[in-house]
């Protein structure tokens, strides 16, 4: 299988999209227009948007608190995503969820999750689901390093393996879980990790699509063929701190900036296709400007939405009955 | 109509219900027992041979038996049940949910309202409660209260095999995670349990003794205590009005109210430990809304606040027993009685 113009095409617009709603939450979080917590997924791009370009509708994954990332890459509505980061009534959790717990089980996102380490357990009952209706779908479980150490995520591991689920871990590596080095909270390697429990796993340049997109198309036709679950370990940078508000004293000075001169995964992307001559760079240009010009129309939609008022406080606590 | 133990009333819930929907499967640790091991199949059944004899009808494609991870498969099946099936989950001892209680409270519990009313996780998670087996500490607490006190999970408390059997089957069909409790001293515990399939509805009482005199509100296997106290005090001319409430979540408020208001007296049983528990949130209830009713304060029969002993003397002075009950209830009444 290969990359057609309209793969690669869609491809750029996900990851730009993506860029250019991370860069406006983040200035409008400045600005003191968004209440609460929020941790962004810029530079990471690559990762959501090279794995779940092989997903379809039958397919499931769940999030980590760096969620908007996951969420858009899944087709998530971007304006409803907004709104719901604005704790809006018609944000796509009627303003109940907020950043951390965006969902929309309509398109097989599961979920950002609060609890770091939360979502591998959840992905192995969507691979268990998928698999005893024989839908042929797989579930995939993005985890930061951080929640790469947490129980939850090797109990998935060996639960995975022995029911042999279509499930794929993605160990999404920025480097630092908060402000703790990956290098030196991560015993032993992610790889050697997956294979202690039987299963492939590979490393993988997280800030290059094309590496991207060649490593989960193996690891989901294994699982999608019933040769189980997999893992990726992908090393990328995260652009912003932790959370907003993070000024990232824990990183080496100029280390960020490097980075974004020289392995950024827009800019990769551009020089490989434009290089290659499957895309021009005057459609790349207007697929720069297509996003800036949609995340623009969310933000002032999600700005002029109404707020949910107190007949919303009690509503969904419980599976409505009635109908 | 048959005798059925506690234990088969649990099993042919979960027979009749899996007969019916093929989305209904099981998991837990050797729910069917022997998984990859050279011997029988269906080896155990459950630790107590809860759902022995389901492996073999429904195959391990639906009765699974997972490794001792709680938190991966608990989380397992809270993910299932958003995606399209009705896991029925065994926690064996509530004792162990303090290695999953993240799965339960903060994901399975908040789907629906922090996703917009946008997911449905009917999830059933069947765990053994309660003291009485000599089982210590960690393999005998109540620990319902914790689970009431979340918002978006129920709580059931079935208190005999005709109970259990009718809630476990409402608990399957319900849409929301339900935390259903099974009394590990009940299991052959034998009422007249009809064959056929029956649901009872959540938050509805079983108002299962009326009297004048006193109302005792009683939970799970508290319950049968309360109707021999009640039995034994009517033979001295105190009659007792005994509530069993069926789910801690939701609550029957109304026959909690009522029943406590008609005659202003209140014993609230509870084996749970005294803090922050059913019998005190029981209490608060009343207080407030039906201070005027009472004739004398709320009485509060419960464990004590100290772990579940071991020691045989020491467990049965920890449960609370028929002759407690009786002496809040007469304490209550007065001497007159």
């Amino acid at each position: 299988m290969q990359l057609s113009r309209d793969d690669l095409r869609a491809a750029y617009q996900r990851m730009c999209l993506i860029r250019t709603f991370e860069d406006t939450v983040h200035e409008e979080f400045s600005a003191g227009n968004i209440p609460g917590f929020v941790h962004l997924y810029a530079g990471e791009e690559a990762s959501a948007v090279g794995v779940c370009l092989h997903l379809d509708e039958r397919d499931a994954i769940a999030s980590t608190h760096r969620g908007h990332g996951h969420c858009i890459a899944k087709g998530c509505d971007p304006q409803a995503m907004m709104a719901e980061i604005y704790g809006r009534k018609d944000g796509l959790c009627g303003g109940k969820g907020g950043s951390m717990h965006i969902a929309d089980l309509s398109k097989g996102m599961m979920g950002a999750n609060g609890i770091v380490g939360g979502g591998p357990p959840l992905v192995c009952g969507a691979a268990l689901s998928a698999k005893y209706r024989k839908t042929g779908g797989v579930a995939v479980a993005f985890v930061g390093d951080g929640g790469s150490n947490q129980g939850t995520t090797f109990e998935s591991y060996n639960l995975a393996k022995i029911w042999n689920l279509p499930a794929i871990f993605i160990i999404e590596d920025n480097g630092y879980a908060e402000s703790t080095a990956s290098g030196w909270s991560v015993g032993g390697s992610q790889v050697g990790r997956a294979q202690g429990f039987g299963m492939p796993a590979t490393e993988v340049d997280g800030h290059d699509f094309f590496a991207v997109w060649e490593a989960a198309r193996e690891a989901i036709d294994r699982a999608r063929s019933g040769q189980g679950p997999s893992l990726l370990h992908v090393r990328l940078n995260r652009y912003y701190g932790h959370f907003e508000g993070d000024a990232l004293t824990y990183k080496a000075p100029g280390e960020l900036e490097k980075v974004k001169m020289e392995q950024d995964a827009l800019m990769l992307f551009r020089r490989r296709v434009t290089e290659t001559a499957l895309l021009d760079g005057g459609e790349l240009d207007a697929i720069e400007r297509d996003a800036e010009a949609q995340i623009a129309h969310c933000l002032a939609s999600a700005k002029a939405a109404p707020m949910p008022t107190e007949a919303d406080l009690m509503t969904d606590v419980y599976a409505d009955y009635a109908s | 109509m048959p005798m059925k133990s506690y234990r088969q009333a649990v099993n042919e819930a979960l027979r009749q219900e899996m007969e019916r929907d093929s989305r209904v499967i099981l998991m837990g640790e050797d729910v069917a027992g022997g998984a990859g091991a050279p011997g029988e199949d269906d080896a155990w059944g459950g630790p107590l041979g809860v759902t022995k004899g389901l492996e073999p009808i429904f195959g391990r494609e639906r009765v699974l038996d997972t490794p001792i991870s709680e938190s991966a498969f608990i989380g397992c099946a809270a993910g299932a049940a958003a995606t399209g099936l009705r896991p029925v989950a065994e926690l064996m001892f509530v004792d162990f949910m303090g290695v999953c209680f993240d799965q339960i409270f903060n994901q399975a519990a908040k789907f629906r309202y922090m996703f917009g009313g946008r997911a449905t996780t009917p999830l059933v998670i069947r765990t053994m409660y309660g003291a009485g087996f000599r089982a210590a500490s960690q393999h005998s607490q109540c620990l319902y209260p914790l689970f009431t006190h979340i918002p978006g999970l129920k709580v059931v408390l079935p208190s005999n095999a005709y109970e259990a059997k009718g809630l476990l089957i409402q608990a399957i069909r319900d849409d929301d995670p339900v935390i259903f409790f099974e009394h590990k001293a009940m299991y052959d515990e034998e009422v007249d349990v009809p064959d056929e399939s029956y649901a009872i509805p959540f938050g509805e009482a079983n108002v299962t003794r009326e009297g004048d005199d006193c109302t005792i509100i009683a939970f799970g296997r508290m319950v049968n205590l309360a109707n021999q106290a009640a039995d034994n005090l009517g033979k001295s001319g105190i009659t007792c009005t005994v509530v069993d409430p069926r789910t801690t979540s939701p609550l029957d408020r109304e026959t909690i109210l009522d029943t406590a208001g008609e005659t202003g007296r209140v014993v609230v049983v509870d084996e749970a430990h005294p803090r922050c528990n059913m019998a005190t949130d029981i209490a608060a209830l009343i207080c407030e809304h039906r201070f005027a009713d009472l004739k004398g304060p709320i009485k509060q029969v419960t464990a004590p606040h100290a772990p579940v002993p071991f020691s045989p003397a020491l467990e049965d002075l920890y449960i609370p027993g028929v002759p407690k009950i009786e002496a809040a209830v007469r304490e209550l009444c007065g001497k007159g009685h």
